[in-house]
């Protein structure tokens, strides 16, 4: 290939930012060689630089994604000249690199504000005052910077009513340090950032500063840490605005229920920053056990305690690990899925945050088990907490021998290399996870072959979600039998449940499977607003339940049965009262917004969907059901992958229910 | 294809059929001669199995399975003729239509919009084009909310930066043959390639820049790959735009390019003594209907030499 580059100098800054970011992670992922810069870039005889063949290029093309971050982060976007400079040094076509920056909502090839607040207005956001939260920052900041979502059509409410944030006052002073701070700062909408337990939730895109999170946020708090002087340390805004651990696990901050917690026993009593914390509240012993077994030892408990994936689909977690161990190709990879975005989801984001050695501990038994001896975690972009707490803590196992070379003197290799998404649903995907990850753009590519046989980088693959590597610690050390007494027959042990919306006391709640919905809620101080109208369960990609369903044990068989899906744990209850309508055409918007791209039913079906369900809340009924339901039918029939697949479901089960109807109690 | 290659057995609607193992189950229908509708792939690519029109039903699949991508097994039992199979082929029929302009997208698509019953206009009317450049500016992950009142389409204006081909995305389906045949199947200059995402996703050089400036060599094989229209020879696209492109008045002559030794296979279409496109036959054995800018478009310094200095 004859690689065409522009002959736009990159400018020091961006020269310097894709070289830190190279030199880092290059270093730390064995066998992978940079091409040589071939002398200074901009150069006018360097505009075409050849670049060795097909496999060379390959082999570092996996940077793609982190360069692609690390010039956002520095610059606020990505110039083409730093564009180029990137395509030089990985040797990728820069249409392709092109390709791949504007498949993420968290990168921009344009020049826009370098402070960006992304302000979630999802589902559990709506019901928190995320769309006056919007309205007071259209007022404050101007409208939303991409001009898409809902501002274009003023559905906000009139700003500075009723929120009790700010005041005319406060909002003309602040209208003014806008002005003052012109075309330095904007927002955007978001798609839920994870943070459901605080909303509404604002995620902080800094150029030069870390990034940050603030929950729940008020317009005040996003505009003064937008209008912040650059360059505070990760002291700021950062830490001090995230919910505080006993926020998210309430179960934790009681002492008699935290004694009962497994998976989560650790929140709120270890220092998440520390690895002999880790290891004083029984860190490391799993993996130690996990040697002593051997492989097969592992493998064995795995079987025997049935546990199946939290990610959604809930797939025997041994048949995986024991496809890839038993794979003759090599090398064999582990990877963490962290892209956690379903909406309404965050338990891995708590797990992360509060107990980051216990993934990296998990992972480092799956690398063991599987024989892989690099794992990478791929967490999504909107993470900036949790990404600093496993990076840190990746880096004092490194220190302390957890990961590397002859792990903890046990005689085996492992090394996690953490990766940052960086705005699109999609990733989670596991196939599109790959492509991301292999700096392709984040496509779900067609099963089989499946990630046991040739997954990333074509190699046979263990991904696993947050959730489901976490439960190997108790496996491993209880034994698979132990593990599997809890729970039922079909759906064992424990399980994280993500409860936001109309409930008394949201949070990350751990119960063992078969709980009902009714027991898991009142653990949550019930709900708010009276007996729900509905729950969703699952996420946008799930379905909702009516009050028939309320006593319906939370397990994957009997959720099931009653034609709905614990997917990624999400339970949020909506009050009688709520608009629905307003509720499924956000999930609506979300699914137009984050399909790939890829297939045709998904592509242009979400978009009919939405415009299907504009009409049906301005009018006639009758045609669009049956509009929706052809569209319903297709995408679940035709799509590629789980995406397109569910992109109708809770549509669907709203309308089932009657949630949407004009006259019905939903109104 | 070599000699110790073994077969497989499949049933498809019903009918027993025996394809060589690595055959897709399209090879199978099309030995059955069952009329299978494609869009996206090509015997000449990589199949990308995106568009989803040729997806048939097979037994133990939860979904439908795409025809032209899924290997054949033995013991399949394949549908293509079931309610689930036709209203999935219709419904991407009329999702493609109701968005696409698929006017110059040949004959066989028309045949298939009438076989399944395709009615793309229920979706409403088309929403209007979008300005220069505005698709280009979508961001990934936001867009206008719709009212509903029309379908949202690609709608936009054609790209015309050069002499010898015109980019007119408003026919665009987003099937990736122009990218592969750019990329890794054909020509490997890598000049285009998908950007955006979901239905702001398109095709486009870095930084939306105008094919002169790009990589491209103007091998014209994304031209020859692409089933709409959207790319398509600049002689072409004027007669179609003067109303005067009459393919009952061409005739197509076969002859072997003179530029070099290579012997690539060219088809000259000739409209009253004027060529006004070059291809190359799919199925030849030295250019799978690839060529280079000398047999696409050498015909232009033939014909335009007494004004084109
Ligand atoms: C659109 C889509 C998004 C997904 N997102 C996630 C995710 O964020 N995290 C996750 O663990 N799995 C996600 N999955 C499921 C993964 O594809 C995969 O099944 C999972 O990572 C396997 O891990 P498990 O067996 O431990 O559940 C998603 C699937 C789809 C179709
Ligand atoms: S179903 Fe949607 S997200 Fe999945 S591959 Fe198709 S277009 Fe992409
Ligand atoms: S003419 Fe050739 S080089 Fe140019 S875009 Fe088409 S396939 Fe690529
Ligand atoms: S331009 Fe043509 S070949 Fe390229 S993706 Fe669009 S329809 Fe396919
Ligand atoms: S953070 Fe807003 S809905 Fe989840
Ligand atoms: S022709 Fe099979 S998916 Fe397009």
């Amino acid at each position: 290939m004859d690689l065409h580059l522009a002959a736009a100098p990159p400018t020091g800054a961006e020269r310097a930012a894709v070289d830190a970011v190279l030199a880092s992670v290059g270093e730390s992922s064995a066998g992978n060689t940079l091409p040589a810069t071939g002398g200074a870039s901009g150069d006018a005889s360097a505009a075409r630089a050849s670049v060795g063949g097909t496999r060379a290029r390959h082999r570092v093309r996996h940077l793609l994604l982190p360069a692609l971050h690390g010039v956002q982060d520095a610059l606020g976007w990505i110039s083409p000249a730093a564009l180029n400079y990137i395509s030089e040094r990985l040797g990728v076509p820069p249409a392709e690199a092109y390709g791949v920056a504007t498949f993420y909502s968290l990168l921009s090839t344009t020049e826009q504000p370098p402070r960006v607040a992304h302000v979630c207005d999802d589902i559990a956001c709506r019901g928190a005052g995320a769309l006056q939260l919007c309205g007071q920052l259209e007022q404050r900041l101007g409208p939303a910077h991409h001009g898409g979502g809902p501002a274009k059509a003023a559905h906000y409410d009139a700003p500075g009513h009723g929120t009790g944030a700010g005041g005319a006052g406060a909002d003309r002073q602040a209208a003014g340090a806008a002005v003052a701070g012109a075309e330095r700062t904007t927002w955007v909408t978001s798609p839920c950032l994870g943070l459901c337990e605080a909303a509404p939730a604002v995620l902080l895109q800094l150029a030069g500063d870390p990034g940050a999170t603030l929950a729940p946020a008020t317009a005040d708090a996003v505009c003064t840490a937008l209008h912040r002087p650059a360059a505070r340390p990760a002291a700021g805004p950062a830490s001090a605005a995230t919910p505080p651990a006993l926020h998210s696990v309430p179960q934790a901050a009681d002492p008699a229920s935290a004694a009962r917690l497994t998976l989560l026993r650790r929140v709120g009593r270890a220092d998440p920053e520390s690895l002999s914390d880790y290891r004083r509240h029984g860190g490391c012993a799993a993996l130690r056990r996990a040697v002593a077994l051997g492989p097969d030892g592992v493998l064995r408990e795995l079987r025997d305690s049935r546990l199946q994936g939290r990610g959604g689909a809930a797939f025997p977690t041994a048949a995986k690990w024991e496809a890839v161990a038993g794979a003759a190709a090599r090398p064999h990879y582990v990877v963490c899925n962290a892209d956690e975005s379903e909406p309404g989801t965050f338990k891995d984001r708590v797990v992360m945050e509060q107990d980051p050695f216990a993934v990296i501990e998990a992972l480092a038994i799956g690398g063991f088990t599987t024989g892989a001896a690099t794992g990478y975690l791929y967490i999504r972009g909107e993470y900036p907490l949790a990404t600093r707490r496993l990076q840190h803590a990746i880096g004092q196992a490194r220190d302390w021998g957890l990961l590397g070379r002859d792990v903890m003197g046990l005689g085996f290799d492992f090394d996690v290399e953490l990766r940052r998404g960086a705005g699109a649903y999609i990733c989670g995907e596991e196939t599109a996870l790959f492509n991301s990850l292999e700096g392709f753009r984040g496509e779900p590519r067609s099963k089989p072959p499946y990630p046991t046989e040739a997954g990333l980088f074509g190699k046979p693959t263990a991904v696993n979600n947050v959730e489901t590597l976490i439960n190997l610690l108790p496996i491993v050390l209880g034994g698979g039998r132990a593990y599997a007494a809890a729970g039922t027959d079909q759906s064992t042990g424990p399980k994280l449940f993500c409860l936001s919306g109309a409930v008394a006391r949201p949070g990350v709640y751990e119960v063992t499977f078969g709980t009902t919905l009714r027991e898991l809620l009142a653990l949550a101080g019930g709900t708010t607003g009276g007996e729900p109208r509905a729950i969703l369960l699952g996420g946008a990609a799930g379905s909702f339940v009516g009050p028939e369903h309320f006593d319906l044990p939370l397990t994957f068989e009997d959720t099931r049965a009653a034609g709905t899906a614990l997917g990624s744990g999400v339970v949020m209850p909506f009050a009688s009262g709520t608009d629905f309508v307003d509720v499924t055409r956000r999930i609506a918007q979300f699914f137009r917004d984050e399909s790939c791209g890829q297939c045709v039913p998904c592509r242009v079906g979400t978009v009919r969907q939405e415009e299907a369900l504009q009409r049906l809340a301005t009018g006639s009924a009758g045609a669009e059901r049956g509009l929706l339901a052809d569209l319903a039918q297709v995408m679940g029939d035709a799509s590629i992958c789980g995406l397109g697949h569910t992109a109708a479901s809770a549509l669907q089960s709203a309308l089932r229910l009657g949630l949407l109807d004009r006259n019905g109690e939903g109104q | 294809m070599n000699e110790t290659q073994r077969s497989v057995a499949l049933t498809v609607d019903g009918r027993t059929v025996q394809v060589a193992e690595g055959a897709t189950i399209l090879d199978a229908c099309r030995q059955l001669e069952i009329d299978t509708p494609t869009m996206c792939f090509a015997d000449n690519l990589t199949p990308v199995n995106a568009c989803r029109v040729c997806v048939v039903e097979l037994e133990g699949s939860r979904t439908l399975v795409p025809a032209c991508a899924r290997a054949a097994a033995e013991g399949m039992q394949v549908r293509t003729d079931s309610e689930r199979v036709r209203h999935s082929r219709r419904l991407v029929l009329e999702l493609l239509a109701s968005s696409v302009d698929l006017s110059c997208a040949g004959e066989a698509l028309q045949r298939w919009q009438a076989d399944y019953g395709a009615e793309p206009e229920r979706f409403g009317p088309s929403a209007p084009a979008a300005a220069p450049g505005e698709r280009e500016r979508q961001h990934a992950g936001h867009h206008a909310m719709p009212d509903g009142s029309t379908a949202a389409t690609v709608g936009q204006p054609a790209k015309v930066e050069d002499d010898l081909y015109v980019r007119d995305y408003k026919r665009c389906i987003l099937c990736y043959k122009c990218v592969e045949a750019c990329g890794e199947d054909a020509q490997n200059t890598f000049a285009i390639a998908v950007a955006g995402r979901g239905f702001d996703a398109r095709i486009a050089t870095e930084y939306e820049q105008p094919l002169p400036d790009s990589a491209c060599v103007y091998c014209g094989n994304c031209i020859g790959v692409c089933p709409t229209g959207a790319l398509m020879f600049k002689s072409e696209y004027d007669h179609r735009a003067a109303g005067t492109w009459d393919e009952e008045r061409q005739s197509v002559t076969r002859t072997v390019c003179s530029y070099c030794g290579v012997g690539c296979n060219l088809e000259l279409h000739v409209q009253d003594e004027e060529i006004v496109k070059v291809t190359s036959p799919e199925d030849h054995s030295v250019t799978h209907g690839h060529l280079c800018i000398k047999g696409r478009f050498g015909f232009q310094f033939v014909q335009n030499r007494p004004d084109k200095p």
